[in-house]
């Protein structure tokens, strides 16, 4: 209205005052504002920092005459601490995003509005995913900006994928509880499966594994079995992914489980798109199916 | 009547084995207000959530603005909905709280200031919602219900817990909707509120609609006899002595006469009771048990 470069009207589709966002966008954004609130947001930065950093500060000390960069060094570590700490944080997230709603009261004024049951999950994924995405690069990015400033930028390649992977990996647990928490009707029977998933991803499974490995009594077995089983867990692809390969792969010691693995980075990948997109499409056929 | 905003017919739904909404059959049409009287328990909730398109019917045919809203998300574009004692995310203020609503129906964020208004949170508009009242989430609860003026209002359990004022704010608003054209169809426990209010009244029980019409209709319909009570000292032709007081019972057409007569005899303190939408409602049961 106070421009007047032109005289002539504005086309009707221009001046349209505002587009409707998709409901997917709208639960995202709220989601993502209510992350903000709550200081779930501010707390998992602050911890993943706090934890990265320390990584850093300790990990990149003893360089020593290696040709290895400071940072592959901390990739190493923080790849460790991620495979624990990410899984759990998504977890925590994402296990009531359902389930709070039916408890506080708003899911029934939710679904009565004009939007399908499928959306409501998948923002509540995309929001959430935002808030995981926020804490890794920023907790990451503040670690990984000590070791550039004492050690110089060697191995960043390795540490962008790692941030990367790192994403993924939280995208997977995310979609994990919302299964969880669509599924069930209550926070607390929600919760009981996360912290299920979570010690069976994380310790149970490779425990499990390691025993079949030593009742084998050095008999090995074949190839495609333990790339199957690598990639049936995935924070086992996870850690192939981001220590197989490189220098990394010599300080983890995983160089030698990626050499004789068919499991290419692309593959473990492709597996941990597959472990996010399954369980969110399950979700949202389960919650659509769900009288409430 | 294809106009009608609502279509049940032969609806039925159970859980578990139990049939919660039997045979239903009704229509509502746009300008009606429509109250849904019954027990807990006696469906009202279901058929409601049913309209949303939340949970399906086990059988019949279920319409409601043109479609079947288990179907189509559009349908419930111009539908309000104000669930009962409505909650609202505690950290959110009022105004985040109805941008969020609007958004989710296709409407713009801002500019509900004369929506605030109108309910009367213009002053607390900026609070979180986690400081409101009852009655604030309630208005709050409207305000979104009301957003785009929607063709179909469903209002559960509206003014439970509400204070007579804003009980009667809320109808007022109720009014102007539905000459506005709307249908407001809202379930209610608390009967002897929407006499009215209501221009039709369902009474349901047990899943099975067991009457209908308006209020007159349905207090001829019972056919219950209104109260006179007095103070006399001279005995009435008919009544019966409680306490220091004399009551009769008196149908439609004795009501003049015997209050003449009362008065001729000098009656004092004298009340006349008609009926109450509970005395009514309580004949409906009353005939359906027996």
């Amino acid at each position: 209205m106070t421009t007047e470069t032109t005289s002539f009207a504005l086309p009707a589709a221009t001046r349209r005052p505002t587009m409707p966002t998709s409901p997917v966008l709208t639960i995202a954004r709220r989601e993502l504002a209510e992350g903000l609130r709550n200081r779930w947001v501010v707390s998992t930065t602050v911890l993943l920092a706090a934890l990265a950093s320390a990584i850093a500060a300790l990990g990149s000390a003893p360089t020593g005459s290696t040709s290895t960069g400071a940072l592959d060094v901390v990739v190493v570590g923080l790849a460790s601490l991620t495979i624990f700490l990410v899984p759990l944080i998504a977890l925590l997230i994402s296990h009531n995003a359902i389930t709070r709603e039916a408890e506080g009261g708003t899911l029934l004024l939710l679904l009565s509005h004009p939007l399908s049951r499928w959306q409501v999950i998948a923002g509540k994924f995309l929001g959430q995913l935002g808030i995981m995405a926020f804490a890794t690069v920023i907790g990451f990015t503040f670690a990984a900006g000590f070791v550039v400033w004492q050690h110089g930028t060697e191995g960043w390649q390795a540490f962008g994928a790692m941030t990367g992977a790192s994403i993924l990996l939280g995208a997977v647990f995310l979609s994990l509880g919302l299964l969880a928490s669509a599924s069930v009707q209550e926070s607390s029977t929600a919760a009981g499966i996360s912290i299920g998933l979570w010690l069976l991803f994380v310790a149970i499974y490779d425990m499990a594994l390691l025993a079949v490995l030593v009742a084998q009594g050095g008999h090995a077995i074949p190839g495609w079995t333990m790339d199957l089983a690598l990639v049936l867990n995935p924070t086992d692809a996870y850690r192939l992914l981001t220590l197989g390969e490189g220098s990394s792969a010599m300080l983890s010691g995983m160089g030698g489980v990626f050499d004789n693995s068919a499991l290419t980075p692309g593959i473990l990948v492709g597996a941990l798109v597959l472990w996010c997109a399954l369980p969110l499409g399950l979700a949202m056929a389960v919650f659509s199916r769900r009288n409430l | 009547m294809s106009d009608a905003t609502v279509i049940l017919d032969g609806v039925r739904k159970s859980y578990g084995g139990r049939e919660v909404v039997h045979d239903l059959s009704y229509r509502l049409s746009p300008g009606e207000v429509v109250a849904l009287v019954g027990h807990n328990g006696a469906g009202k909730t279901t058929q409601i959530k049913m309209m949303l398109g939340l949970v399906r019917p086990d059988g019949g045919l279920l319409q409601v603005l043109g479609a079947d809203p288990a179907q189509g998300r559009h349908a419930r574009q111009a539908l309000g909905y104000l669930p009962e004692s409505v909650q609202f995310h505690p950290s959110f203020t009022a105004r985040e709280t109805l941008a969020f609503y609007a958004r989710l129906k296709g409407l713009p964020a801002q500019g509900h200031d004369a929506l605030f208004a109108r309910v009367g949170l213009a002053d607390a508009a900026d609070r979180p919602v986690r400081g409101y009242s009852k009655g604030m989430r309630q208005r709050l609860g409207l305000a979104q219900a009301i957003l785009g003026q929607p063709r179909l209002l469903l209002l559960d359990e509206p003014t439970s817990g509400l204070d007579p004022a804003l009980r009667r704010e809320l109808y007022g608003i109720v009014a102007d909707l539905a000459r506005e054209g709307a249908t407001v169809l809202l379930s209610s426990h608390a009967l002897t509120e929407l006499e009215g209010e209501a221009g039709r009244v369902l009474v349901m029980n047990r899943g099975r609609l067991i009457a209908d019409g308006t209020m007159e209709e349905l207090r001829r319909l019972a056919g219950l006899p209104s109260v006179l009570r007095f103070r006399s000292e001279a005995a009435p032709r008919a009544g019966t002595r409680i306490g220091d007081h004399w009551q009769v019972e008196l149908s439609e057409s004795e009501k003049s006469a015997a209050l003449r007569a009362a008065l001729d005899a000098g009656a004092r303190d004298i009340t006349l009771e008609d009926p109450s939408l509970d005395d009514i409602y309580a004949h409906f049961l009353r005939r359906e048990a027996a």
